[in-house]
């Protein structure tokens, strides 16, 4: 069939294991766009959800760190973290390694990436899949783009890979739906936590929302760290969402800063049905 | 200072059950398996994490770390402002960019 779905959204460790510590109008409405985001994939009725993630050492380290790596097992695993501490229980989720290899063969036509038949989730794909496959019935497959330790692909990169994964998504005759998830400005995990630059995260999420490709791509790492953070790496994870949805407009669900759950929280849906991406590039070519 | 190899030994004791095991039950063992200087080792042995900080452990295994040794959130990024305090600025990795922002 195709991609029917595109969307990004946050995983903070914090949206699921400090949710008693946040306001609770503003959690609530956060998880109700979580919610919307759900019954617009179920919509969709996808065979298979890819997550585009931005993990944090749960399975890459830096003696062998891949820039782009899908998963491509029968099931996974996860939270690594303590269940307590997240407040998500340890599960297995199921894979479709059929699947994967068929889009991994594909986007490597393009993009050179790794693929791992084992791979345990941490937060940055449990805190997704807590509020958008809460039954865990959903088949899903993990990809990674490191954004913790430099040297990381660059931007331009990123938007291929996500061209690369629509044309392969596109090939197959199940219907996938394709996330991605991480941060806009924060600084995760330091004495910063709970930092979150506003103003950088709208003029970031206008450009995502329009698909301005040459403003989404225009950002260098430098500016990023400085103004985001080294949690603003994790734009990568949006760009190659953009890059899979090119030409689409999309629709921000929500976007609200909730320093408890140390960033600016997302949660965004491309509306790739709304016309053939081929006609929407067509008008800007 | 081997920052990397203190990295390690987090990154695997957070994500594997056997490391897990042999951190609660032969210690020193684990440690003696990292190219480990006496002050890393002394870090690890107290579960310091304002100085591992300091020595530039990433804040995603630290932060994962800290969970595993049961810190609440608010005592994991006061053991860093603290550690900073006490230690002086971030000496490796990443969060020297931050220093350097800071001045």
């Amino acid at each position: 069939m195709s991609l029917v779905f595109a969307g990004v959204c946050s995983h903070a460790p914090g949206i699921t294991g400090r949710a008693k510590l946040a306001d609770p109008k503003l959690r609530d409405d956060l998880y109700a766009s979580y919610d919307r985001m759900r019954e617009r994939i179920e919509a969709t009725k996808p065979d298979a959800l890819i997550v585009v993630a931005a993990e944090h050492f749960a399975n890459f380290f830096m003696n062998n760190m891949p820039a782009y790596c899908m998963g491509m097992a029968e099931q996974y695993e996860g939270p690594i973290e303590d269940e307590d501490w997240l407040a998500i229980k340890r599960r297995t989720v199921p894979g479709n390694p059929g699947l994967s290899q068929r889009l991994i063969r594909s986007v490597m036509e393009d993009t050179d990436l790794a693929y791992a038949e084992e791979w345990k989730f941490d937060h940055g794909i449990m805190v997704p899949l807590n509020f958008l496959t809460p039954r865990y019935d959903l088949p899903v497959i993990p990809v990674n783009i490191n954004c913790q330790g430099p040297p990381l692909t660059p931007l331009h990169r990123a938007w291929r890979f996500g061209r690369a994964l629509r044309r392969a998504c596109d090939e197959q005759p199940e219907r996938i739906a394709l996330i991605g998830t991480g941060g806009v400005s924060h600084w995760p995990a330091t004495p910063d936590s709970g930092v979150i630059n506003e103003a950088w995260d709208h003029e970031f999420l206008d450009r995502f929302i329009n698909n301005r490709k040459d403003a989404l791509l225009s950002y260098t790492d430098e500016e990023t760290f400085r103004d985001a953070g080294q949690g603003g790496f994790e734009i990568r994870t949006f760009i190659t969402v953009a890059g899979a949805t090119e030409g689409s407009i999309g629709e921000l669900l929500i976007y609200a800063p909730i320093p408890i759950f140390a960033v600016g929280c997302t949660v965004a849906i491309m509306n790739i049905g709304e016309r053939p991406a081929t006609e929407a590039l067509l008008e800007t070519a | 200072m081997s920052l990397y190899y203190v990295q390690k030994l987090l990154y695997q004791l957070n994500r594997d059950s056997h490391t897990q095991q042999r951190y609660r039950e032969d210690f020193e063992g684990l440690l003696a398996e990292y190219e480990l200087d006496d002050e890393e080792r002394d870090a690890l042995r107290d579960g310091d994490i304002g100085l591992l900080y300091v020595m530039g452990v990433n804040g995603q295994i630290l932060m994962h770390y800290s969970a595993l040794i049961g810190q609440e959130w608010h005592e994991y990024i006061e053991a860093m402002k603290d550690g900073v305090k006490q230690h002086g600025p971030v000496r490796g990795g990443l969060y020297t960019l931050l220093e350097e922002r800071d001045q």
